[in-house]
């Protein structure tokens, strides 16, 4: 059964932006405890970015809509976050090439997405990354989903578990011990992309 | 004449690219450097349209050595590199910009393939950049 359409993926591009705006100052009062304190800007941004491209332009997929996505969000987001997320989105595109997004086409987009994450950021799972995240969506979407509300409570408590490890990798590693109880933000604005991937999945789940 | 090694400087920071390339060209004549930094905005970051340019206009026909300052400007470098399905352009991975460039600069003057360059390179390579 198809569960994201190519309209679903541009309103899942769309509430990904309204997300990042609602939040921009938890995000910049995240990052600047461990981090820069640019990651609720460049979100903004790079989404912001995202959503004027794809607004007036008809695709003719799904897979379509997040390669546009990908090239846009690596080119303009300065930080760390762009080229991630453009990656992600990227191996996504690539996994729905040619294919109906149904739940297990998800699930291996996402997968991939996880995987592509973890080899540009050269990182491995609880290194305090947003692949924490993008890896237990993953691992969620395996099994038979009754309430598509559980991917995004998965993600809450991924956030939560991780938040008093210690970060190694990105600007946080620098601080080592005293990143412990902080809760990274990029692994914060995964969440609000999967929330906004859920309500989408709600809307369209026919 | 045979064309040299090119040396893209990829920063997050304007001034360090222009910087850093001001350094390194003291020690050169006909070295092709191009500076990709700062984001479009010329706010700091990095931007793959700028490292794409600055490859195009680096590659003289001997390949091309990128040099980077923090790492999700070498995230944006790779990014470049697959999306232009680039050949003969190398990342100098682990290598601090300001002494990787010069180095990079005075050995593509003297001739050396990207290769060569590389192996001289690794002399200080960093294990955790």
């Amino acid at each position: 059964m198809t569960i994201l359409t190519t309209d679903g993926a541009k309103q899942w591009m769309f509430s990904i932006k309204e997300r990042m705006e609602k939040n921009i100052d938890q995000l910049t009062a995240l990052d600047q405890a461990i981090g820069d304190g640019d990651h609720g800007l460049n979100m903004v941004r790079g989404f912001t970015e995202v959503s004027g491209k794809i607004n007036n332009v008809t695709y003719g997929s799904v897979s379509d809509v997040l390669k546009s996505a990908a090239m846009t969000l690596s080119a303009k987001v300065g930080g760390a976050s762009g080229p991630l997320y453009g990656t992600a989105f990227l191996a996504m595109s690539v996994v729905f090439q040619d294919k109906e997004v149904d739940q297990q086409v998800l699930k291996q987009g996402i997968v991939e997405a996880a995987e592509s994450i973890k080899k540009r950021g050269n990182v491995e799972l609880g290194d305090k990354t947003m692949y924490d995240v993008w890896f237990q969506v993953g691992e969620v979407l395996d099994s038979e989903i009754e309430d598509w509300n559980d991917v995004a409570e998965v993600c809450q408590a991924m956030i939560e578990d991780t938040r008093e490890l210690e970060a190694s990798k990105g600007r946080a590693s620098y601080l080592g011990n005293q990143s412990k109880g902080h809760v990274d933000p990029g692994s914060m604005s995964s969440f609000y992309i999967f929330e906004a991937l859920v309500e989408v999945l709600k809307g369209e789940k026919l | 004449m045979n064309a040299k090694v090119g040396i893209v400087i990829i920063s997050h920071s304007l001034k360090i690219g222009e910087g850093v390339k001001e350094l390194a060209g003291q020690v050169i004549q006909d070295v092709p450097i191009e500076v990709a930094a700062g984001t479009t905005e010329n706010e700091i970051g990095t931007s793959i349209e700028k490292i794409q340019a600055a490859i195009e206009k680096a590659n003289k026909g001997a390949g091309a050595l990128l040099m980077y300052d923090l790492g999700s400007a070498k995230m944006n470098a790779e990014m470049a590199i697959e999306f232009a399905n680039n050949q003969d352009v190398k990342i100098a991975e682990g290598i601090p910009l300001v002494e990787g460039a010069y180095i990079a600069a005075v050995e593509s003057n003297m001739g050396h393939s990207l290769a060569e360059i590389l192996l001289s390179l690794e002399k200080i390579q960093l294990e955790n950049m």
